[in-house]
This record gives structure tokens, C-alpha cells and sequence, in this order.
């Protein structure tokens, strides 16, 4: 049986179709680029046949820690889509809603064009890392900061939380269009490609920096799936079903600002990953979050992956910035499916 | 005595919207609450709920005060009908239904959600989508769900429905109501159900509680609290009253133009009807 009675595809074959594409997408992504790798490259450089150096050190220096980095990035931003999704009710609500990006940018960009005066100390301080934990603490911050606007005697109001984001983001959305108006061409350019998003400079250092905050805010959301699938019929009958509503809320809100803060603070801005894959994971394999979570995961990263690949191949030998590569096959995707299901 | 409730009240916003109520439930018993919109009704069930905070007065429930029940025990015993439940996203009835039973392995949960499914007569919308359902239907999927929550508890059960048959039609209402009544009848489960259907309260409820400006103002058999002089004195409403041969009041309005408690408002009376239509006025 491969569609169930409500015509959605059966859970075991889905599964192993997402696994199957996610491995497809990162062979391809693997072996190409500006230096092309044949499998055979590959399967010789890992067994230790091949005495490639350029091709051991394009496999393992920047291939795969950009493999592994944009995979776990794409799939924290369709998790924590599908998650805020579910704790608003509402599927169209985005990681970006709640103030995370907004946060992180305005961090970033303000390191960026600031570094060279007010915030020297701080690039003195954190080095080459200044950038992404900078981004890092702004998107998480903006979340705590949302969240305590929006909690009062131990009860957070998620109509609150959603407008708080909303101001949140048009204060840092204000803040980020100062900076740029002050800054410098060429401070202008770096910022720009900031915020188009991008994997190109995934090095082991990101990955080992983002990853923890990454695979924390993955390996807990599995956790959020029950008490998520009582918030779809209201915060009342959370309750009522025996969670602890504002536990969940808090939960939920952790990991979304966690994780899509280290995502944006490695990868710039990516839109569309948070939006999309668990809208299409819904209508595939049902809505309960047992199913979407984990298998909005597996598509989110795959899809990140096979749009990076993208990127890198058609303006080769330059980069199109993936978030601009998300945008461009993600939107008119979207409207498709839109036109053809009229989905409500 | 399964529910005990003494000097309740409870205020929303500052303001009391539940004064001073007492009354008992037995297991075994339906009870409907009646009164007109804004009486507190909701608020009342929504504090035996707890989703609104107890200001004053004592709940218990199986002898043991509702606060201090641990979350995940009393939804083992206390399932709650919300007056509203909109779902935006594209879950199956089947899904829904199952939903009343998150923690159990599906082949554990699926006798119970099949069997309540063909009891509410949603058996044969089991792979629709939720958001496409008409009102009834969606009603009678949540009430199924509600069910199975406590299907098979072991030891004393509380239902809490707010309008529960709102959107129903009249033999989808007689067939919820004789449900109802045989669950506390049989497997002795005890019923809070909000109700406007004076006649569907009267004929099926064991008794009725009769709130006015969240205090009770009357309570007992149907045909001690639905007689002409409350239902004009509470409702503003002018009916006659006829009682059936099986022994219950039967209400029939008249049609003599003239709405009461509407025409010659009291500024000084107690409690504010609703605050937010005080807030818009």
C-alpha cells in the first residue's frame, strides 16, 4: 500500500523516498563544483587507493563540512517552521516571525559595518568568529526578548508573542537599514551577500561552532510532537489533554530561537526552507507532528543541499547566494502548487 | 459525590463572572447548565476545566481539590468539549478522533476511535480532511474525540461540554443527548453539558442548574426550575408551559411581542451580563 485511505502517501515508503533523494542530492553535491570528483575519486581517496592530494583536500576541507553544515541548516529551518506553524496555529507562520532573523542580521550587519570603529573591541575579542556570534546571540536574544514582552505571571500569550515579533522586527528591520545607509561600498557588498544567504565559505570551525545548537534544537523536537498535535485544535485543549501548555510554549520557543539562530548565523539569511517543507510535508503525509517533524528534516536539508548544488552550477565558475537560489526556485514552485490544489 | 463545588467564584479581567456557586454532581448524573448568554456558563466550565483560575470557594473532584490533581491523571478522567475548536490544518477525522488518545500505540487506540467514530455517526467521513467538514459534522468529530479521551477510564469520569450540540441537527441532537444519558446511566460517568435547548435539557437531563449573573438561581428536576415565572424572571423570556404526560415540561414561546428584561433595562443590577460588552458600549 503506497497511498493510504485519505490519498496521502503511506509513511514507509515516503520515508525511504525523502532518504532516498537525501542521499542522491548529497552524491551530486559531492562530486561537483569547480574541481569535479568522480565517485571513483571518491571511493579511492576514502580507501586511501587514490594519492590525490587537491582531491583529498577539496572532499574533506570543503565539500563535506558544507554538505554536513548546509544539510543540518536546512533541516533546523523546516523543523523550527514546522514547529512555530503548529504552536500559532497557523501555516503560514515563518521562523522569521517571531524576530529571530531580524535579530540575528541587524547583529551581524552592525559587526560588519561597525567593526572597524565602535565595535572593534568586540572583533578584537571574538576573532573570526565575531560575525556568527554576534548573529547568534541577536536571533536568540530578539526571541527572549519577544518572549518576555509577551509573558506575564507565568502565562506567554502567543496573539502577544506574534505582535511583539512583528514590532521586533520592524525596530531591528529599521536598525539594519541605518547601518546600511552609513555604511561603506565595500562593507555594502559583504552585507548584501549576508543577507542573500550563503554556504560558500562552510569550513569544520562553522560547523563545529553551529552544529551543537543545530543538533540540540533537532534532537529535542521530537519531543514537542504530542502536546504540538493538541495545540492544532486549540491552546485550550492542551490543556485539557493533560500537557503543560506554557511548558510547551516555552519549549517550542527555545528551540526555534536556538536553532534558527546558530542556522542564520553560519548560513546568513535563508528564507523559504521554514515556509515551504513542512506546507508540503502536511499535505503529502498528513499533519500530525510525529510524521512532519522528523520528515520535515530529512526534505528540509535536502532540499538546502540540492539548491546549494544548484547555486554553485548554474553561474559556475561563480555562486549565485543560496537564499536568492531558494527564492528563485522556491516561489514559483510554491504558486504552482497553490494554483493546482487551491489549498486553503 | 464525584464533583463538589462551594462558594466558587471566579473573575476574569478583575471582574467576578462566576459569584459564590454551589452545587453537586453525582456520578451516574447528567446535569445541564442553563441561562441566558453571558450568565457565566462558559466561565464556570472553563474553571472546572482549568483553563481559568478558582478566586474563591472549593472545587473537588473524587474527593480530592481540582488544583492539586496532577496535570496528566485528571486528563485521564475529566475530558473537556471547548464551545468552539477550529482546525486550520489538514488532519483526518480519523487523526482527530485519535487525538483523545496521544499516548497509546495505534493498534491500542483504534478499536476505541473506530467504535466512537460509527457511534457519532462519523464513520464514513473517517479520511476527510477536517477543514472541509460542515459545522455539525466538525461537532460531532471533536465530541468523538472528547469521548475517547476517557473511553475505557477505570474509576470515576467527569464531562465537561460546553454547547455541545450547537451546530446539530435535531436527530443528530436527540441521538447525542440519549448517548450522553447512557453513558452516565451505564457506566456511571458524570455529565456537565451547557445547554441553550430548554425542551432537549428538559427531556433528557436528571437535573437542571438555572445560572442568572453567575449565580445560581435555581436548580432541581426540569419541571421545578422551567416554570413561567423563572424563565421571565432569568430569560426575559414569555412561554408557556405544558407538562407531557411522560412527566416533562414542554416550553412553548408566545408570541405576545413584548421582551421584558430587554425593553426596561435595570442600570443598578448586580453583575455586568458580559465585560466586554460593557467595554464596547
Amino acid at each position: 500500500m503506497i497511498i493510504d485511505g485519505a490519498g496521502r502517501l503511506a509513511k514507509g515508503p515516503a520515508l525511504l523516498l525523502i532518504v532516498g533523494a537525501a542521499l542522491m542530492v548529497s552524491v551530486v553535491s559531492i562530486t561537483n563544483g569547480a574541481y569535479p570528483l568522480t565517485a571513483g575519486d571518491i571511493l579511492g581517496v576514502l580507501i586511501g587507493d587514490l594519492n590525490d592530494e587537491v582531491a583529498r583536500m577539496v572532499l574533506f576541507d570543503v565539500r563535506l563540512p558544507r554538505l554536513i553544515l548546509g544539510f543540518l541548516v536546512g533541516a533546523v529551518l523546516a523543523v523550527c517552521g514546522a514547529i512555530l506553524q503548529g504552536l500559532f496555529r497557523n501555516p503560514l507562520a515563518d521562523p522569521g516571525l517571531i524576530g529571530v532573523s531580524a535579530g540575528a542580521s541587524l547583529a551581524a550587519i552592525a559587526v560588519i559595518v561597525l567593526g572597524g570603529t565602535w565595535l572593534g573591541g568586540w572583533l578584537d575579542l571574538a576573532g573570526a568568529w565575531a560575525l556568527p556570534i554576534a548573529a547568534f546571540i541577536g536571533g536568540s536574544g530578539t526571541v527572549f526578548l519577544a518572549w518576555r514582552i509577551a509573558s506575564r505571571a507565568g502565562h506567554t500569550s502567543v496573539a502577544t508573542l506574534l505582535l511583539a515579533g512583528i514590532a521586533i522586527n520592524a525596530i531591528a528591520g529599521a536598525g539594519t537599514g541605518l547601518l546600511t545607509f552609513y555604511s561603506s561600498d565595500e562593507e555594502l557588498r559583504s552585507l548584501t551577500f549576508w543577507t542573500m544567504g550563503s554556504l560558500g565559505h562552510a569550513a569544520w570551525d562553522d560547523v563545529a561552532m553551529a552544529a551543537p545548537w543545530l543538533l540540540l534544537s533537532l534532537c529535542a523536537a521530537p519531543f514537542l510532537a504530542r502536546p504540538l498535535d493538541a495545540f492544532l485544535l486549540g491552546e485550550q485543549v492542551v490543556g485539557h489533554l493533560g500537557y503543560n501548555t506554557d511548558w510547551t510554549k516555552r519549549a517550542a520557543i527555545l528551540i526555534a530561537g536556538l536553532g534558527v539562530g546558530a542556522a542564520v548565523a553560519v548560513s546568513g539569511l535563508i528564507g523559504f526552507v521554514g515556509l515551504v517543507v513542512p506546507h508540503l510535508v502536511r499535505h503529502t503525509l498528513g499533519a500530525g507532528h510525529r510524521v512532519v517533524i522528523p520528515a520535515s528534516a530529512l526534505a528540509g536539508g535536502t532540499l538546502l543541499v540540492g539548491a546549494d548544488c544548484l547555486a554553485r552550477v548554474v553561474v559556475a565558475p561563480a555562486e549565485l547566494p543560496i537564499g536568492l537560489m531558494m527564492a528563485l526556485i522556491g516561489g514559483p514552485f510554491f504558486l504552482l502548487l497553490l494554483l493546482r490544489t487551491r489549498i486553503t | 459525590m464525584l464533583l463538589h463545588v462551594d462558594g466558587l467564584g471566579i473573575h476574569l479581567a478583575g471582574k467576578p463572572i462566576v459569584r459564590d456557586l454551589g452545587f453537586q454532581l453525582n456520578a451516574g448524573e447528567l446535569l445541564v447548565v442553563l441561562g441566558p448568554n453571558g450568565a457565566g456558563k462558559s466561565t464556570l466550565l472553563k474553571g472546572l476545566a482549568g483553563e481559568h483560575k478558582i478566586a474563591n470557594g472549593q472545587v473537588s473532584f473524587a474527593g480530592c481539590t481540582l488544583q492539586n490533581w496532577p496535570k496528566r491523571e485528571i486528563a485521564k478522567r475529566r475530558a473537556v468539549m471547548p464551545q468552539r475548536v477550529e482546525v486550520n490544518f489538514p488532519l483526518t477525522v480519523e487523526e482527530i478522533v485519535r487525538l483523545g488518545r496521544p499516548a497509546e500505540p495505534l493498534s491500542q487506540s483504534m478499536p476505541v476511535v473506530l467504535e466512537l467514530m460509527d457511534m457519532l455517526d462519523v464513520a464514513h467521513l473517517r479520511y476527510r480532511l477536517a477543514p472541509g467538514l460542515s459545522g455539525g459534522e466538525q461537532q460531532r468529530v471533536q465530541l468523538a474525540r472528547v469521548l475517547a479521551q476517557v473511553w475505557d477510564a477505570q474509576g470515576p469520569v467527569l464531562l465537561l461540554l460546553d454547547e455541545c450540540t450547537s451546530a446539530l441537527d435535531p436527530a443528530h441532537q436527540q441521538q447525542v443527548f440519549s448517548l450522553l444519558r447512557r453513558l452516565a446511566k451505564q457506566r456511571g460517568f458524570a455529565v456537565l453539558a451547557v445547554a441553550h435547548d430548554l425542551n432537549l435539557a428538559a427531556r433528557f437531563a436528571d437535573r437542571l442548574l438555572l445560572l442568572h449573573h453567575g449565580q445560581c438561581y435555581t436548580s432541581g428536576q426540569p419541571f421545578e426550575v422551567l416554570n413561567e415565572t423563572v424563565l421571565a424572571a432569568v430569560y426575559g423570556l414569555s412561554a408557556r408551559i405544558i407538562k407531557l404526560e411522560e412527566g416533562y415540561p414542554l416550553v412553548v414561546p408566545r408570541d405576545d411581542g413584548q421582551v421584558p428584561a430587554y425593553a426596561s433595562p435595570s442600570p443598578s443590577s448586580t453583575a455586568p451580563v458580559n465585560p466586554s460588552c460593557l467595554q464596547a458600549s
